[in-house]
This record gives C-alpha cells, sequence and structure tokens, in this order.
C-alpha cells in the first residue's frame, strides 16, 4: 500500500511527528560511510517538474537513490508543453510505465491533487503555486527540532516569518508544520505581501517583532517582479522596513535562529554576511532535505514496513 | 396535431388552480376543469404536476458558431427545452462574434432548425467584444436583438460605456453588463476570501463587481438608458441594485442558479468544475442573492449555461476556462434551494425573464386562451441526481453531482409542438 504526501494540513500533527522521528533514523543513515540502504529497492520514483526547480528535484533524488529507489526525471520543457500534452495524459503515460511514486512540482495550486485522482501510485507534493510545499514545511521544523533543542519542544517558540507570505507556498506549509507542534506564528510583511484573509498573528514591524523576543526569524525570498505589481515600491524600502540589516542582525539574541528556504536574494531580505549570523541554520536545512525527503519517501512507499528492517543493512550492490 | 394537457394545476400570473388546456394551431385554445376528451388529440398526462408558462433564460452560451466541439445550438437547444425554456437568449461571445447582423441570422436560422426552443441571439456591445468600438446597434434592432452584452467581459471604459447608453436611447434596447473591473482580477481564479488564501490562488474581489454595478447605475441615472445586470453575487451589489430600483431607475438584475446554491469552499477540490466568472462566492453573499431574488431586487434566475469540454476542465484551477452548464438543472437548483413560493419561482424563470428580453408578446405569457402555447410541465415535488452522461448537453460540466435536486421538468412545449414529452427530448 502506498500513500500519498500532499499537504501539512492532510499529514496531521501526528503525521508530522511521525516524519520528523522516521526523519531521525534517515539522518543517521546519511552520517554513515555508505549512506545508502535498501529500504526502496525495486521501487520506482519519477520526478515530474512542470516548473523549474533545480534544487527541489536534487533533494528529492539524492533521497531516492540513498533508499535505493530506482529514480527517472520528467523535466517539462517549453517544447514539450507545446505539443499540447495535458496533464493527465502525461501522467498516465507515465504511470504506464510502471511508477511507484510521483514527485510533482508544478506552478498551479491543486495539480498534485488531481494528479493523485488520475493515478495508484504514491504522489509527493513537491509545491504547487502559492499553494504548499510540505517537505519544506518538515525540514523546516526538523532543523528547528534538530538545532534548537529546546525543552518542552515547540510549545511556545515564537516564530516570525518574513517577507512575501501572499506568494510562498514555503510561508503555508511551514506554518502549518510549525503550528501542527504547537508553535506560535507571526506573519512579519506588508499587507500587500499578505493574503487577503488571514487568521494568523501579522504584524508590519520587524523592529516590534525583534525587540519582543523570537526563537526562529524565518526570511523569504523577495521577488523583483513584486514592485511591477505595486506590492512594494522598491527594493530598497523593502531592505530598510522587512530586512535582516547589519543593524538588526546586531539585535538578534546568540540563539535565535534564522532560517531561509533558499536561495537568497544577498542584499534584499538578507543583506548582511551569514558568518555574522551564529543562528544560521540556512545550510542545515538543506542538508535536513534529505532525510525528511527520505523519510516522506519511505513513509509514502512503505508505509506499513518496519523502518529498522531494511535500514539497518546497508546497501552492497 | 392538437394537444391537450390534462391534469395538472397552473401556475401563472393569475395564481394558481387545477385545470386542463387544450391547444390548437399552436394557441391555447381552452382552458378549464375536465375538458374533452377530444378525439385524435395528443394528450399529455400532467397528473400531479405543475403547469405554467415555458421558461426564458436570459443567459445561455450555446457555443455555436465557434466552439461546436463544446455544444451546438441544436444540443443546448435541447438541454434548454429539458430544463423547460421555451426561449433563450444566445450570449454574443462565439466565434466570430454575434456583432453584426449576418452573425446573429445564422444564431437565429440554426435555432429556427433545431426546433426545440425560440433561440434569440444577444449582440455584442462592442465589436469583437474588443471594447474599442459600438456594434451597429440600430442595424441589430432592427434585426431583432433586444440585450446587448459584451459578457464574459464588462466594457472597462467608462466613457464607451456612456456612449453605449447613450447611443442606446430610443432604439428599444437594453445594454447587458457582466460586471467586473479587470484591472481588480488579473490573473483571478476564485472569491477573494478565506479559501482563495488558503489555497494560495490570485482572489476575485466583490469589489470588482459592485464598482461595475454602481458605475453603470451612475450612468443609467446620468443617460436615462435602461441597464441589466447579469449574474450579480456579491452581498453590495444587490444593495447597490435594491437602492437603484428605490430610486426609479431603469434596472433590472438577475441570478444563477449556481450563485444561490454553491459557494468557494467547493474549490477545496481542487476541482475546475467549481470554477466560474462571476466566481462562487460565501454563504453570506449566498443569502443575500437568494434574498434579493425574494424581494425582487434581482428580477430573474438566468443560467450562464457555459458548456465546456471534459479536458479543459480537467485542467489545474488557474488554467481551465470557467463556466458550468445550468439549462437542465435550473429548476430543481431554484425548487431546492429557494424558500419562495413556487409561483415566485416560476415568475423569476419565466414572465419576468421574458420581460426584460423584449419577448413578453410570445412567452412567459398567462395560460389563458388565444395565447401562445408556450408551457412547461413539471414536478415541483421529484427530488433526483444528475446523471452527467445522461445529459443533452454536449459537455459534462454540471457541478451537481451529489447535490440533491428538486422539481424536474415532465413536459415542454414550444407554439404548441411537444419538445419534450415524460422526460424525453422529441427530437
Amino acid at each position: 500500500m502506498s500513500r500519498s504526501l500532499l499537504s501539512i494540513t492532510e499529514l496531521g500533527a501526528e503525521g508530522v511527528q511521525r516524519i520528523l522521528d522516521l526523519a531521525d533514523t534517515m539522518a543517521e543513515v546519511n552520517r554513515r560511510p555508505n549512506p545508502k540502504v535498501p529500504a526502496l529497492r525495486g521501487k520506482t520514483v519519477c520526478s515530474v517538474f512542470f516548473e523549474d526547480s533545480t534544487r527541489t528535484r536534487l533533494s528529492f533524488e539524492t533521497a531516492a537513490k540513498r533508499l535505493s529507489a530506482d529514480t527517472m526525471t520528467f523535466a517539462v520543457s517549453q517544447s514539450s508543453l507545446n505539443k499540447g500534452e495535458s496533464l493527465r495524459d502525461t501522467i498516465e503515460t507515465i504511470a504506464a510505465m510502471g511508477v511507484d511514486a510521483f514527485v510533482i512540482r508544478h506552478k498551479s495550486t491543486g495539480a498534485p491533487w488531481l494528479v493523485d485522482d488520475w493515478t495508484t501510485a504514491a504522489v509527493v507534493n513537491a509545491g504547487d503555486g502559492w499553494h504548499a510545499h510540505p517537505t519544506q514545511g518538515l525540514l523546516d521544523a526538523y532543523t528547528v527540532r534538530t538545532a534548537l533543542n529546546r525543552p518542552g519542544g515547540f510549545d511556545g517558540m515564537r516564530v516570525a516569518i518574513v517577507g512575501d507570505i501572499k506568494h510562498s507556498r514555503v510561508a503555508r506549509s511551514t506554518t502549518a508544520a510549525f503550528k501542527a507542534l504547537g508553535a506560535d506564528v507571526t506573519w512579519v510583511a506588508p499587507r500587500t505581501l499578505l493574503p487577503p484573509t488571514v487568521h494568523e498573528h501579522c504584524v508590519d514591524d520587524l523592529d516590534a517583532v525583534l525587540a519582543d523576543g523570537v526563537d526562529v526569524l524565518y526570511m523569504l525570498r523577495m521577488q523583483n517582479e513584486r514592485m511591477t505589481e505595486a506590492l512594494v515600491p522598491n527594493l530598497r524600502e523593502y531592505t530598510t522596513r522587512f530586512g535582516l540589516t547589519p543593524a538588526r542582525a546586531a539585535r538578534l539574541a546568540p540563539q535565535t535562529l534564522v532560517m531561509h528556504p533558499g536561495p537568497i536574494n544577498r542584499g534584499v531580505e538578507i543583506a548582511v554576511d551569514l558568518a555574522e549570523l551564529p543562528g544560521a541554520v540556512i545550510t542545515q536545512q538543506v542538508t535536513n532535505g534529505i532525510a525528511i525527503r527520505m523519510a516522506v519517501l519511505f513513509d509514502c512507499l512503505a508505509a506499513n514496513q518496519d523502518p529498522t528492517s531494511d535500514l539497518e543493512r546497508p546497501e552492497l550492490s | 396535431m392538437n394537444l391537450s394537457i390534462i391534469g395538472g394545476t397552473i401556475v401563472d400570473q393569475q395564481g394558481e388552480r387545477r385545470a386542463d388546456l387544450r391547444v390548437v394551431d399552436g394557441r391555447i385554445a381552452e382552458v378549464g376543469l375536465d375538458i374533452g376528451p377530444y378525439d385524435g388529440d395528443r394528450v399529455l398526462d400532467a397528473a400531479g404536476l405543475t403547469v405554467s408558462p415555458g421558461f426564458v433564460d436570459l443567459h445561455t452560451h450555446l457555443r455555436e458558431p465557434g466552439r461546436e466541439e463544446a455544444e451546438t445550438i441544436e444540443t443546448g437547444s435541447r438541454a434548454a427545452a429539458l430544463g423547460g425554456y421555451t426561449a433563450v437568449v444566445a450570449m454574443p461571445n462565439t466565434d466570430p462574434t454575434q456583432d453584426c447582423v449576418s452573425v446573429v441570422e445564422f444564431v437565429r436560422r440554426q435555432g429556427r432548425a433545431a426546433g426545440l426552443c425560440d433561440v434569440h441571439p444577444s449582440a455584442s456591445i462592442t465589436v469583437g467584444r474588443a471594447g474599442v468600438q459600438l456594434t451597429p446597434f440600430a442595424e441589430l434592432a432592427a434585426a431583432g436583438v433586444k440585450l446587448f452584452t459584451d459578457d464574459g467581459n464588462g466594457v472597462q471604459d467608462p466613457l464607451l460605456m456612456r456612449r453605449a447608453f447613450e447611443y442606446a436611447l430610443g432604439l428599444g434596447v437594453t445594454m447587458a453588463q457582466h460586471c467586473e473591473v479587470e484591472r481588480l482580477t488579473a490573473g483571478a481564479v476564485m472569491h477573494e476570501g478565506d479559501c482563495c488564501s488558503h489555497l494560495g490562488l490570485p482572489g476575485w474581489p466583490s469589489l470588482a463587481e459592485e464598482l461595475m454595478v454602481h458605475r453603470d447605475i451612475e450612468l443609467v441615472r446620468l443617460t436615462g438608458a435602461p441597464a441589466h445586470f447579469l449574474h450579480l453575487s456579491t452581498v453590495k451589489s444587490v444593495e447597490l441594485v435594491r437602492a437603484a430600483k428605490a430610486d426609479g431607475l431603469p434596472i433590472t438584475a438577475e441570478v444563477t442558479p449556481h450563485h444561490i446554491s454553491l459557494t468557494d469552499e467547493l474549490l477545496r477540490s481542487y476541482s475546475a468544475i467549481y470554477k466560474v466568472n462571476p466566481p462562487l462566492r460565501t454563504m453570506t453573499d449566498v443569502e443575500a442573492v437568494r434574498q434579493g431574488l425574494a424581494d425582487g431586487t434581482i428580477d430573474a434566475i438566468a443560467t450562464d449555461h457555459a458548456p465546456h469540454v471534459a479536458e479543459t476542465k480537467e485542467q489545474p484551477l488557474d488554467q481551465a476556462p470557467p463556466g458550468m452548464l445550468g439549462l437542465e438543472t435550473a429548476l430543481g437548483v431554484a425548487v431546492a434551494h429557494l424558500d419562495m413560493d413556487l409561483i415566485d419561482i416560476v415568475a423569476a424563470l419565466s414572465w419576468k425573464p421574458a420581460a426584460i428580453a423584449g419577448l413578453g408578446a410570445s412567452h412567459g405569457r398567462p395560460i389563458e386562451v388565444g395565447e401562445p402555447a408556450n408551457v412547461t410541465a413539471f414536478d415541483p415535488a421529484e427530488e433526483w441526481d444528475v446523471v452527467p452522461a445522461q445529459l443533452a448537453s454536449k459537455s459534462r460540466n454540471t457541478p451537481y453531482v451529489g447535490v440533491p435536486l428538486r422539481g424536474r421538468v415532465r413536459h415542454t412545449v414550444l407554439a404548441g409542438v411537444v419538445t419534450v414529452e415524460n422526460g424525453t427530448a422529441t427530437r
């Protein structure tokens, strides 16, 4: 039996916990000299990316390979899109080749749910529109869990997510993951960069948030084209109000974690040398992404399998 | 052949009464208790049914010419007849656009050839619906066009819209506006609210509709020309129209079956079946348009029947075209979802839209001797489920699968000719 991972909401608090615990096991595998186990041998994982994302795709493919799954990649170039094949036909064609899991990235909200309706294979959402990016939410939560090692876990943890919430699937999924674990999340953004209606705690004064103290400062990527939509006047003003400037960095408590989903817009949302941020865990996020995606693929494809059995044994072939 | 409709309860402008009727040469020849039997008459059994003037749809996309893979005038007419309609107003967003007499005449001719309901073409306000140049209103009016609309789009330019109202004066035609300020809806996929915020989809603010409703109300006040508002969907739109009518302005309005029955929460299924323009809104909006219909602020129920081939609706939400089917389910939705007297529901489906469409002389007439025999007979209590494969429309994009409907058409008569008998189209 396989199951899909489409959103943090559908995964639920228990599911988040389960994946994070499984990721501990996977992280241990990754620390071995031969970081490869036969857990998913014979399974085929196909990455279908309708939107460019080399980083996420590499992370998933590395994760699949460390579990000994076979991997295929379907990168949708502009030319094949122009052939006019529908999403459904594309998925059904690949499914007919015998695929156990699809890893889907699509610019349209909901596309992974449609795919999930059309195939019996597991579907992992690797980002849909501005909507959801559940493995990012999970790796962020995992990074905080391993880096802070806070007594009481996430309960009462103060997380500030700063920047373009409106257009960010990362913000939505990471917020959902942190909240599922019990953290308090504050969104920091001008009204123009928030969704039309919000139920989170929202402020537009980053300095006030920092003065109150935060455990996690999560900076989102600010895209250049937002200016042409009159969402912010210009990037200089954005950085002045919402960027992590040297002055703000100096006021951060040393244990405050600084996170970013990458790629960083240097000088915009983070306008300070990362070396000057002792709490920066941006590289760890990337590393943890592998363990989380291994955990997710294992959870989706080997749900009923004892995680200790095949994971103990190194892959020899 | 003459026709007797026996055993039904008539509901029309005169109220409700038990009566049979007889049709001779396309007109009602006799109305009364226990008429006939007449040898050689075709008899429609209306026992337990409501017999009313045929329905009139102000807002039908028949897709022909140009998009015959989704619907043709014949298949759309058949769907209309099955829904109890004897007349539909064909929207002009065809390809080519219904912006000149020749295209309008083509649509009318195809409607006549199908012979399943009266197809009355509307025409666009601007050439090619491009929002730049007015269509020849007078020529089109002479060809029988009564309603003008760029439906699918609102006329964005306020100066052009002012000229359209002014030029229409005296021609006996009505501007019908699709109210949407497009600068506020760029890329919009669904109603702007909680649901779209959660789904991370570009939202369609209610304001985009309301701003244009407000603009056109003021243009009507300025010019004195009449206006009809298509598919109103928000609380504030209803309030604006209510106030304008209280001021005595010559304004009418319609609401779709889906805006009185469905909400934006359905988009959480990620299915583009629920994508429509204007979008499904919140329960508060649904209640407001229902109230508007009940108190007469909104005059008519109009389907905005918008067929799309399956492949297009299988696409992700942002890529799929907006629109849903409506003709075959309108009555069932209205009866199931409106807390109104049946006579008021029939009014909103029949004689009120007939008057707006300029068809008041032939459709939506009382069931009386001498009137044209455009009637429908339906069971107001029958509960039923939509089976997409059984729809007469060429397309399958109904949002009502799994939604209980109440009220189903059994017979439809167009100018004395039976187009639907026992729920089956006769041609």
